[in-house]
């Protein structure tokens, strides 16, 4: 157990999911990076995802809990129902104030929140979707001195919530789908 | 000064000096508290606010009433009655039976906020006809919330989306049999309300006051960092009798070894405890 060097973070609400899950396909089978997903979904609904997406990928698919170490090699999933932050200690922490852009967990919140916590070895996707969340965490990725990809909003199955992250983003790559895949085979 | 277009971002040292201030000037201790989320309140304070860090120093140190105001705004009082309705289903279900066996019941709702777990409880032990003999403590630590908790009254909104969780508990009655409608209001019916008594307790540094058969905590130790739960999680086992319950929210679980070693697991996923010894 080693504490992740670097973060990943992928934000996706409607629209998504499929491309989500061929971006973890494609990750390799070792790598010095925490992967973080948050996709907005019904908290009254169970985790059920997680569990047929680790049989799927045949590795585990962990959910992201209370004040535990983020890890090297390891894909969290942000439980549905709660926001999530990290603490500079490098442990997650979960809260349930009111939901932010109607979502709880917001892709602003964990984005601001990992940027802060890891600078220049955070790296964050924002995909499709069709709300307006993930556009300030994109804003904060950059402060911080992280990498700000967007999905291209031509490739985006609703791109309300890519496009809306291009308008404020200053420095964001736009990427096509095949090469948002080609980044996560090329995952250190 | 205050600027009002570009809100200054606090930074975790930011932070550490506004909790060293308020431990200095007011013995409030939030250095338990998770980091992340309390920035974030804070932040969102000063936003309100429009007040920059010297400001709110300022405003921690001067300003009469603004302590109050303070604890009420970085706490999150978010909640719902029957939140969670499977919880609730197996409270009844897995816990009650056990609880049937004693003459006299004392519940503790600790971080109740603005009290719809203590009336959801109440509600629950009606429904199981213990209520008779039970009495339920309701403790936050913002005022603010222990006094709305009293008045026991919710808007018919929140009514709505708290009638869909009842609904999913699986009781005989309806949840408009608990309640009394006043146009866009509802407040929960009087033997709810004389059932709960609401007043303020801080986790953090104040300690047993009664002997409890079962402690819901929920959703109030994601707050705090692993030392501080360790602390309240130690402050709940002293204030359970032998082969009494704690319920933790679903994301919180009793994960210290020292602590887990004196309870039995009721139920792994909704984090439903006995203690054992
Ligand atoms: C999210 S609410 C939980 C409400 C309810 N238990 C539920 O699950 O719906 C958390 C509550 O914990 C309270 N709290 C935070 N710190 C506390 C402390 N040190 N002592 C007592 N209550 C505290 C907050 O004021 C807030 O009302």
């Amino acid at each position: 157990m080693t504490k992740a060097e670097n973060i990943i973070l992928i934000g996706g609400s409607a629209g998504s999911y499929s491309l989500i899950i061929s971006m973890l396909e494609s990750i390799p089978v070792n790598i010095s990076s925490a992967v973080i997903v948050v996709i907005h979904r019904n908290a009254k609904y169970s985790t059920q995802m997680e569990k047929s997406l680790s049989l799927k990928l045949k590795r585990p698919i962990v959910p992201a809990e209370d004040k535990v170490m983020i890890e090297n090699n390891t894909i969290y999933f942000a439980a549905p129902g709660y926001h999530l932050l990290i603490e500079p200690d490098r442990t997650f922490s979960l809260d349930i104030s009111d939901p932010v852009n109607f979502s709880r967990p917001s892709i602003d919140v964990i984005f601001e929140s990992a940027a802060e916590v890891y600078t220049n070895r955070c790296t964050a996707f924002l995909l499709s979707g069709a709300n307006n969340d993930g556009a300030y965490g994109i804003k904060r990725v950059e402060y911080f001195g992280g990498t700000s990809i967007i999905q291209d909003p031509l490739d985006a199955i609703i791109d309300t919530m890519p496009s809306s992250a291009i308008t404020t983003s200053s420095k964001a790559k736009v990427l096509k789908n095949k090469e948002i895949i080609n980044y996560f085979c090329s995952i250190k | 000064m205050a600027k009002l277009n570009d809100p200054v971002h606090i930074t975790f040292e930011d932070l550490e000096d506004v909790v060293y201030l308020l431990k200095k000037v007011a013995d409030y201790d939030l250095s338990g508290y998770s980091k992340s989320s309390l920035k974030r309140r804070v932040q969102r304070l000063m936003d309100m606010e429009r007040m920059d860090l010297v400001d709110l120093k300022n405003a921690i140190l001067n300003v009469e009433g603004f302590f109050g105001y303070f604890i009420q705004e970085i706490t999150v009082n978010v909640t719902e009655m029957f939140r969670d309705p499977l919880f609730y289903h197996e409270l009844k279900n897995v816990v009650f039976p056990y609880l049937q066996t004693y003459p006299q019941l004392r519940i503790w709702s600790a971080g109740c906020a603005t009290g719809e777990e203590a009336y959801s409880l109440s509600i629950l032990l009606q429904e199981e006809n213990l209520l008779g003999r039970s009495f339920i403590y309701g403790t936050d630590i913002s005022q603010q919330a222990v006094n709305t908790a009293k008045k026991g009254v919710y808007t018919m909104a929140k009514i709505k989306s708290y009638t869909e969780n009842y609904n999913r508990v699986g009781l005989n009655s309806k949840f408009s049999d608990h309640y009394t409608a006043m146009y866009d209001a509802a407040i929960i019916n009087n033997e709810y309300r004389n059932s709960v008594l609401f007043s303020n307790h801080n986790l953090v540094s104040d300690n047993v006051f009664n002997e409890f058969q079962l402690i819901c905590c929920r959703n109030v130790l994601i707050y705090f960092d692993r030392e501080l739960q360790r602390r309240v999680l130690n402050v709940f086992y002293e204030s359970l009798s032998l082969f009494g319950f704690l319920c933790l929210g679903t994301k919180e679980s009793l994960y210290s070894q020292e602590i887990n070693a004196n309870f039995k697991v009721i139920n792994k996923s909704l984090n439903i405890y006995q203690k054992i010894r």
